[in-house]
Formats: C-alpha cells, sequence, structure tokens
C-alpha cells in the first residue's frame, strides 16, 4: 500500500481551478516534494489531503483512509506542520504538547513528550511560553509536536518559509535526523529548490499541474547536459552563430546567452578557440532543479513568487474556501 | 474516553490555563465593573436618593455589574475563536481527531466557566457596596451566572463564526454587545421607561438574567422587578426565560462551529 494514493483531484474556489485534475502516489518511508511557484496549488492540496477542505472531485486516500469518508482516521495517522504558526503562544513548549497529546489520545504522554522535544534540541525550553520562541524554535516545536502521536505521514507546508538560511540548514538537519529514527513518510510542499533537492521524489507543480514527477537526478538528468553561460559583446551575433554553426537553441537572460550541452567541460576549449563573437566570459555549471523548472514552464520559478501579502491572499482564500 | 468528551475536555481546559496565564485579562475584566461601581455608584447614588426603602443605588447597581461582568467576560470566550483563527492555533484544533460539536462545546463551557469565575471574585466587593452575603445566596448565584454565561458564550461563538477578522471586533462590540448591556436594566429599572426602550430590554433576554440576579440579592417591590405583560417576573421564570435562549444558543453554536472546516 501506497502512502498517499491521489487520482484525478480537482479543487475549485468559485471561477479559479486551483487543483486540476492531479494524480500521484506517495511510496512509504520517502520524502516527498511538492515543488513549484506561490499560488501553483501546493497548499490546496495538502489541505485536502489533511481533511481540511473537500476537493471539488476525485479521490485521495492517506494510509488506505479515504480523505473525505474516513476524516478522523486520516487525522489520527497524520502529523501537520503548517505554513503559518499554528501554536498556542501563551502557553507553555510543554503545554502545547499536552494539548496535543490529549487531543490525539497518546499513550505514555510524558515520556513520548520527553523524546520529541529533546529531537528538536527544546527540552531544556520546555517550560518557557511560546511566544518567546524565535521563529526557528517554534518551527522545530511544532515539528515535535507534528509527530507526537506517531503519524505514518507528516505533512509540511513550507517547512522553513520565512526562516533565514542558517535555521532553514538546522531545520533540515532535524527533519532527515527525524526521519531515520521515527521511520515516517513525509510530503512537504516547497518553492525553494534547494530544499527538494533533499527529497527521494519531486512532483513539479505549476497552476494546478503536476507538470513532472521523478527523483532530482532524473529530473535534472532531463535538461540535457551542463549548463554553459555566456557573457558576449553581441547577444545577437553570437545567438544566430550558436544557432547556425552549432545548431544550439539559446536562451538569452539579462544580457546573457544560456544553453544546455552534454559533457560542457570538454565542449567548452574548442569552442571558445573556434567561436567567431568576442567572448567576455563563459562558466559551467550542473543543472539545478532551477533549470528543469525553466525548461518545463518556461518561467524560472524566482520570478513567480509573489510578495508576502499576495501569498497571504492565497492562502486565506483557500482556508476560508473550506469553510463554506 | 470517546472523541466528543476528550474535545470538551481539552478545550475547556485550555481556556482555564489561558486564564491562569494572561493576568492582564482578568485585570482588564475586573477594571471595568469596579470603575462603573465605583463612578456610576458614587456620582449618582447621593442624587439619586434610595429607589426603594433600603435600597440605594449602589445597592440596585451591583448585581447588574456582576452580571454586566459575567457577560463580558463569556462573550469573549465565545468571540475568541477568532482569535484563535488568526493566530492560527484553530487549524490545530480542526485538524486534530475531537469531534467539532464536542469542541463548540468544550469552547463555550470553558468561556462560561472564565466568567463565572470572574462574577466569584466580584462577590468580594459586597460588604463595600452593602449586600448581605450569605452561603445560601452565593449556592443560588454561581449556577445563575454559569447559565447566563454558557448562554452568552455560545452566543459569542455564534457571532464568531460568522465574522472574518479581529477587525469587525470593535464592530460587534459597538453593535451588539453595548447594547445588550445597556438595554438589560443594568444602569435603571426597566419599567418606567419610553414604550420602545422597554420593548427592547424585554426582548433582551440578558434582562433576565439581570433580574434573576438582582432578585437573589434584594427583596424589591413589583416596581423595581421586571414585569412581562403586565406579569411580574419571578425568580425561577426568568431562569426559564434565559434557559430557553441558552439551549437556542448552544445549539445554533455547535451547529455553526461545525460547518466550518
Amino acid at each position: 500500500m501506497n502512502a498517499i494514493e491521489v487520482r484525478g483531484l480537482v479543487r475549485k474556489f468559485g471561477e479559479l481551478t486551483a487543483v486540476k485534475d492531479v494524480t500521484f502516489d506517495v511510496r512509504q518511508g520517502e520524502i516527498f516534494g511538492f515543488l513549484g511557484p506561490n499560488g501553483a496549488g501546493k497548499t490546496t492540496t495538502i489541505n485536502i489531503l489533511c481533511t481540511l477542505l473537500k476537493p471539488t472531485s476525485g479521490q485521495a486516500t492517506v494510509n488506505g483512509f479515504d480523505v473525505i469518508r474516513q476524516r478522523n482516521q486520516v487525522r489520527q495517522s497524520i502529523g501537520l506542520v503548517f505554513q503559518d504558526p499554528s501554536l498556542d503562544e501563551y502557553l507553555t513548549a510543554q503545554e502545547n504538547l499536552k494539548f496535543h497529546a490529549f487531543a490525539y489520545n497518546v499513550p505514555d504522554t510524558e515520556q513520548r513528550i520527553e523524546e520529541v522535544l529533546k529531537l528538536v534540541e527544546l527540552w531544556e525550553r520546555r517550560r518557557n511560553q511560546v511566544r518567546t520562541f524565535s521563529g526557528g524554535m517554534k518551527r522545530r516545536l511544532e515539528i515535535a509536536r507534528g509527530l507526537l502521536h506517531h503519524p505514518k505521514v507528516l505533512f509540511l507546508d513550507e517547512p522553513t518559509l520565512g526562516l533565514d538560511p542558517q535555521t532553514r540548514g538546522s531545520i533540515w538537519q532535524h527533519l532527515l535526523e527525524m526521519q531515520k529514527e521515527e521511520a515516517v513518510t513525509i510530503f512537504l510542499t516547497t518553492h525553494y529548490m534547494d530544499e527538494a533537492e533533499h527529497c527521494d521524489r519531486i512532483a513539479i507543480i505549476d497552476y494546478g499541474s503536476i507538470v513532472a514527477l521523478d527523483t532530482p537526478e532524473i529530473l535534472k538528468a532531463q535538461v540535457g547536459g551542463d549548463i554553459i553561460t555566456l557573457e558576449v559583446r553581441d547577444t545577437e551575433a553570437a545567438s544566430r552563430e550558436l544557432v547556425e554553426r552549432y545548431h544550439i537553441s539559446p536562451r538569452v537572460d539579462n544580457g546573457l546567452i544560456q544553453f544546455e550541452v552534454e559533457q560542457g567541460s570538454r565542449f567548452i576549449p574548442d569552442f571558445v578557440r573556434g567561436f567567431a563573437q568576442d567572448i567576455r566570459a563563459v562558466s559551467l555549471r550542473s543543472p539545478t532543479l532551477d533549470d528543469v523548472f525553466l525548461k518545463l514552464t518556461g518561467r524560472a520559478i524566482r520570478e513567480e513568487e509573489g510578495d508576502s501579502k499576495d501569498m497571504m491572499r492565497t492562502h486565506m482564500r483557500a482556508w476560508r474556501g473550506g469553510r463554506q | 474516553m470517546s472523541m466528543a468528551l476528550r474535545g470538551i475536555y481539552i478545550i475547556w481546559y485550555r481556556e482555564l490555563l489561558r486564564f491562569v496565564r494572561e493576568r492582564s485579562r482578568i485585570v482588564a475584566t475586573m477594571a471595568m465593573p469596579l470603575l462603573f461601581l465605583v463612578i456610576f455608584g458614587a456620582g449618582l447614588k447621593n442624587s439619586m436618593g434610595p429607589l426603594a426603602p433600603g435600597v440605594d443605588f449602589l445597592q440596585f447597581m451591583y448585581p447588574g455589574i456582576i452580571a454586566m461582568s459575567v457577560l463580558m467576560t463569556s462573550f469573549m470566550g465565545g468571540m475568541s475563536v477568532v482569535w484563535d483563527r488568526e493566530f492560527g492555533f484553530l487549524k490545530e484544533v480542526l485538524v486534530a481527531p475531537l469531534s467539532r460539536s464536542g469542541v463548540a462545546l468544550g469552547k463555550t463551557l470553558g468561556g462560561a466557566t472564565v466568567a463565572m469565575i470572574q462574577g466569584i471574585l466580584l462577590l468580594v466587593l459586597a460588604p463595600i457596596v452593602g449586600a448581605d452575603l450569605t452561603p445560601l445566596l452565593v449556592l443560588k448565584l454561581v449556577p445563575l451566572m454559569l447559565l447566563l454565561a454558557v448562554t452568552v458564550s455560545a452566543f459569542g461563538i455564534l457571532i464568531a463564526s460568522r465574522i472574518q477578522s479581529m477587525q469587525a471586533f470593535p464592530m460587534v462590540m459597538q453593535v451588539v454587545v453595548f447594547p445588550l448591556i445597556f438595554l438589560s436594566g443594568v444602569f435603571f429599572p426597566v419599567n418606567n421607561v419610553p414604550v420602545w426602550l422597554e420593548v427592547l430590554a424585554k426582548i433582551n433576554p440578558v434582562t433576565y438574567g439581570v433580574d434573576a440576579t438582582r432578585h437573589l440579592f434584594l427583596t424589591l417591590d413589583n416596581g423595581l422587578r421586571v414585569s412581562l405583560f403586565g406579569h411580574t417576573m419571578g425568580t425561577l421564570e426568568d431562569v426559564a426565560i434565559v434557559l430557553a435562549f441558552g439551549a437556542v444558543a448552544v445549539i445554533a453554536a455547535v451547529w455553526s462551529f461545525e460547518k466550518q472546516g
């Protein structure tokens, strides 16, 4: 049995179709990433899978339970870390966890709370009110809480959104460690490419549809070799020469020419010697998921990032939609 | 323990825990009734003279102020659903394997318990205003306060599930809470007033809660007691009316809370 099975999932908010006929499986024990720009439908999908939102059509099961008909079984078997904080800031770390333990009927509460708090290194701060915590500490506490009731699947919606790079790194360290210790399946959404690299498999989602689904390595291999970036005096002439002489179709972005070739490091020496145009700089790098996204959608994911207000609006809309 | 009971208990417990945590909230909700008592009481006591033999304005107002305090606190308790939603904690609650009706009832009872405690705290002032506090009186007062609190707390939840954000909160206070208080006979007897005011006061369920509370403290003649269609209300009749409104409010609150998410 797969941890998550989704078939033909659709969710509409009025005129807007946030999720368009999405189908995928998440295997047990893997880290599965939903990667896409803001507003692509990631949070909507997660909200449907964790029973906060009903799909317009289609089916989904989590741990074998139907997300519409067996909501309570689904809820008992999953852990959740939301995009926005969902802690009671006036309670202590320990009290927040006690609330959760009671709500989920966790046996041996005290011992389990100690376990998860130590896992995220917050045991020393257990008696402090959450409002005194930093953003990273709150996020760690939420991860601990998400794990408290031994869920089989842990959902993380943009787990490191709004955190500084150093804290993001440490959150990931905790996540990977915990995944090993607790043998839990992780489903996460992100719009950070480097974060998606941690996943076993990634679904790239754009405008509510999955445009690719595979391991990061295979996805990157699809790009077709290494990425070469050229800085030249005359971009137009250089582009023309690339098309005519090398049968390469380059992209021009910000005055820089970019194209992919196989075995780039062997390609460059001859190329630089033989190229008729004036080259100012040349660089070579391996493809990243950014390149995959660019190749699949024709846009860079970064350009798609809305400001935080936009995101808030999308999020609020998704959330309110559920209470109709 | 069943899912419903678990929901009721844990939500109720959290409300109490928060009450203990937020001492500023306790001070704030105690300050207002105190201000009313001290300023209105001192300001109007002498110029108004006794309202009935042996009943001065302060003694008349004091039971009403207790009822008002219970009302304010329990309404805020119910309305705190809006806070929970705004600060995200509601999501943690809604996605937990708890029954929605249990959560709504827990919230109602939690807000009501806090309000009842607040009402009991105000009894400390009884000797100062010259009210005669007997154990029997307290024994009758506590369940009455709880009944009023449950009614209003459920009403708060009902309103909270209809408004989208905290921005609407001042409006709710102006349009809902203040009218409920001012038109409830806390500050003046609702019999010798213009007809429109009398009608409004008498369709306000809080009026009967205030009247019942006052009956427990004072022996009043007919002029100061609420009458309905020429019939002077007895304490139990008052209680029956509040109970009826309370039942409707609780059912409506549970229903509207279940509908969300």
